[in-house]
């Protein structure tokens, strides 16, 4: 359970909750003492007590998997935290369950509900600034700050990671305006504290039709004062810098016309590109978000934005990265071996040769 | 109240427009003379009541306005917590127990330690909740606190939890221990003062972004236009200029037009800015 989860979707006109799982008995007993709700340490449980139209995971990434099967199998909606499983694999399988029995889904992407990145996405849809030929993704923030760290978020066997837990959101960025891509290379997993995953993330991906990406993601940095996602995309006719604040766009002379932009430069701020929600709790993204899930379960007539299907291809993603990343250089400087200090890497030129 | 409250989210690098001028903001005021430079230019136009957060640096705003008491004679501090960040780190770092004990107040650490110890224990919540407050008011000591603000980002976490307790044990412990007025930010004002009803708080003070076009005003600006009309309540409005998306004189105009609202926070960098928002208030009777 995340609380901030439970307290947008607690808030919703159209929402009743009905039961709140957690392994922590303390939060619980807390919970229940002061707000009424119903609790359950074992999900399980809950699942076969409560009747429910939908559930909302928000745990380390290595339960959503089973609890997402579990719920699927039962006729529930689901809204999963990203990234949805640690095998794309799995995904794929739960995307297609969910399809099969005509279930919603969605993925915690959020970034997909932000006005900016949004407005992205339309400008590239309208072609606004031709053929683009590269993006790039950046994430940068304070979160791992030292060596030591006691919760799921600094064990890779458990999805934490800046791979999994950071680098995703910049990942489904792309995914979204990009596609999947075709191959990655030259991916960098590198530490900065952490003794026990990545502090760093950096790749290249290629998209067809020569389109290139590089990821640059680093969340051990506390020179930015909160998670600053950036998204900056080069096409032949133009140039778009994005973040959760304003969209900035250069259009050259030979761009289309596109409603509302003129030829040059062009800034668009958050407080044009954002509509209110009903709830607000530390940005109108995550409730726009829940809005969404709720609104397809009642009409199902909205875009499936985040889907199940949509988040496999990222999770797909992720694999590949750190397939790349164990791989190491692809090509060596042999020079460099011969004059290289007594104690190098053992064993990566050898194993490559 | 006064009509003009001076606020702080320039001196940390927070700004709702840009990444880039939050950057440069942040770079400009590491300094904390150039901070009280601020201060004192606000100060001497008139606007001497400072909201601020409980940042580990206005810990040194306190200090120098205590040190100089004859220079500050008027100057007052609406203090805002929890300053949010401080906890999660600490909370990320010791674990609960840890952070309640890394943030004991001055006071006594053994009695503070039962209390702590004792409300952890019981799972009541309203001991911890009232050592938080002493831990974060230990700063301002000595200095005028008359209002003291729950942050929109506690408030709002309760307010969606249903956990309306909370707001009153605040509102009571804030009144007893530091004779001042509770006051509550939110970014959902009509749902909150629905909860702080509920939670039996009479004629609450609460800020919350009220501007012309309506910029994060949850549920949309028509309900906000209600309750100031309708409901009994002493509002502070935030985020009047909209992070500079309205013109100065557009903004000040617009919410001296509306109904009930007691003060204005504002933020500003520039004498120029902090002078010609005061002279804008004054002109239009704001």
């Amino acid at each position: 359970m995340g609380l901030s989860h439970l307290s947008m979707i607690r808030a919703h006109p159209d929402v009743r909750v009905d039961a709140v799982v957690d392994s922590t008995g303390y939060i619980l007993d807390v919970l229940s003492k002061y707000t009424g709700l119903v609790t359950y340490t074992d999900y399980q449980t809950m699942l076969d007590s409560v009747e429910l139209d939908a559930v909302l995971i928000a745990t380390p990434t290595r339960f959503h998997g089973p609890m997402v099967r579990a719920a699927l199998e039962k006729g529930l909606n689901v809204f999963c935290e990203k990234p949805l499983c640690l095998t794309s694999e799995e995904s794929r399988e739960l995307a297609a369950l969910a399809a099969e029995k005509g279930l919603v889904t969605q993925v915690g992407y959020h970034n997909r509900f932000v006005g900016a990145f949004r407005e992205v996405k339309a400008l590239l849809d309208a072609g606004a600034i031709g053929r683009v030929t590269h993006i790039l993704a950046e994430a940068y923030g304070p979160v791992v700050l030292k060596a030591k760290g006691s919760t799921w978020r600094s064990q890779r066997t458990e999805g934490g990671g800046c791979l999994y837990d950071y680098a995703a959101h910049p990942v489904d960025l792309l995914s979204w305006y990009a596609g999947a891509p075709i191959g990655v290379g030259g991916t960098i997993l590198g530490s900065v504290f952490s003794e026990n995953t990545e502090d760093e993330v950096f790749s290249t991906l290629y998209y067809p039709n020569n389109v290139s990406a590089q990821l640059s993601v680093n969340w051990s940095d506390e020179s930015y004062r909160k998670m600053t996602t950036q998204i900056t995309i080069t096409g032949t006719a133009g140039r778009i810098h994005a973040d959760r604040q304003e969209v900035q766009v250069y259009l050259r002379d030979t761009a289309p016309e596109v409603d509302g932009y003129e030829k040059g430069w062009n800034v668009r701020y958050t407080t044009e590109l954002t509509e209110n929600v009903w709830f607000y709790l530390r940005g109108e993204e995550y409730s726009a978000q829940l809005a969404h899930f709720v609104k397809r379960i009642e009409s199902g007539e909205l875009d499936d934005t985040n889907s199940f299907a949509s988040a496999a291809v990222t999770d797909r993603v992720l694999e590949l990265l750190t397939i790349d990343a164990a791989a190491g250089p692809a090509t060596m400087d042999a020079d460099a071996v011969a004059a290289a200090p007594p104690t190098p890497k053992r064993g990566l030129l050898r194993r490559r040769a | 109240m006064d009509r003009l409250l001076f606020g702080d989210n320039q001196f940390f690098g927070v700004n709702h427009m840009s990444e880039e001028k939050a950057r440069a903001q942040a770079m400009r005021f590491q300094d904390l003379d150039a901070v009280m430079e601020v201060l004192d230019t606000a100060y001497d136009e008139g606007i001497t009541t400072f909201m601020c957060t409980t940042h580990e640096r206005i810990a040194e705003v306190a200090d120098r306005v205590r040190h100089n008491p004859e220079r500050y004679a008027d100057f007052t501090f609406f203090p805002g917590m929890p300053y949010a960040h401080k906890y999660a780190d600490a909370v990320t770092e010791n674990g609960m127990l840890g952070a309640v004990r890394k943030f004991l107040p001055e006071e006594g650490i053994m009695n503070a330690m039962l209390r702590g110890g004792a409300s952890l224990a019981r799972k009541d919540v309203e001991g911890l909740i009232t050592l938080l407050i002493d831990a974060e008011m230990a700063m301002f000591r000595g200095l005028k606190t008359p209002v003291i603000w729950l942050q929109n980002v506690v408030v709002d976490l309760l307010l969606g939890l249903g956990f309306t307790d909370a707001f009153s044990i605040f509102a009571k412990h804030v009144k007893k221990r530091y004779n001042a007025e509770p006051g509550f930010i939110t970014m959902n004002l009509p749902m909150l003062l629905d909860a702080l009803d509920r939670a039996g708080i009479e004629n609450p003070i609460v800020c919350s972004n009220i501007n012309k076009i309506g910029f994060r005003m949850s549920g949309g600006i028509e309900g906000y236009h209600e309750v100031l009309e309708t409901r009994k309540f002493r509002a502070v409005a935030m985020s009047v200029f909209a992070s500079g998306a309205i013109p100065a004189r557009e903004a000040i105009e617009w919410i001296s037009e509306q109904p009930n609202i007691e003060s204005i926070v504002f933020g500003a960098s520039s004498r120029a800015n902090i002078r010609s928002t005061k002279q804008l208030v004054d002109e239009f009777g704001a």
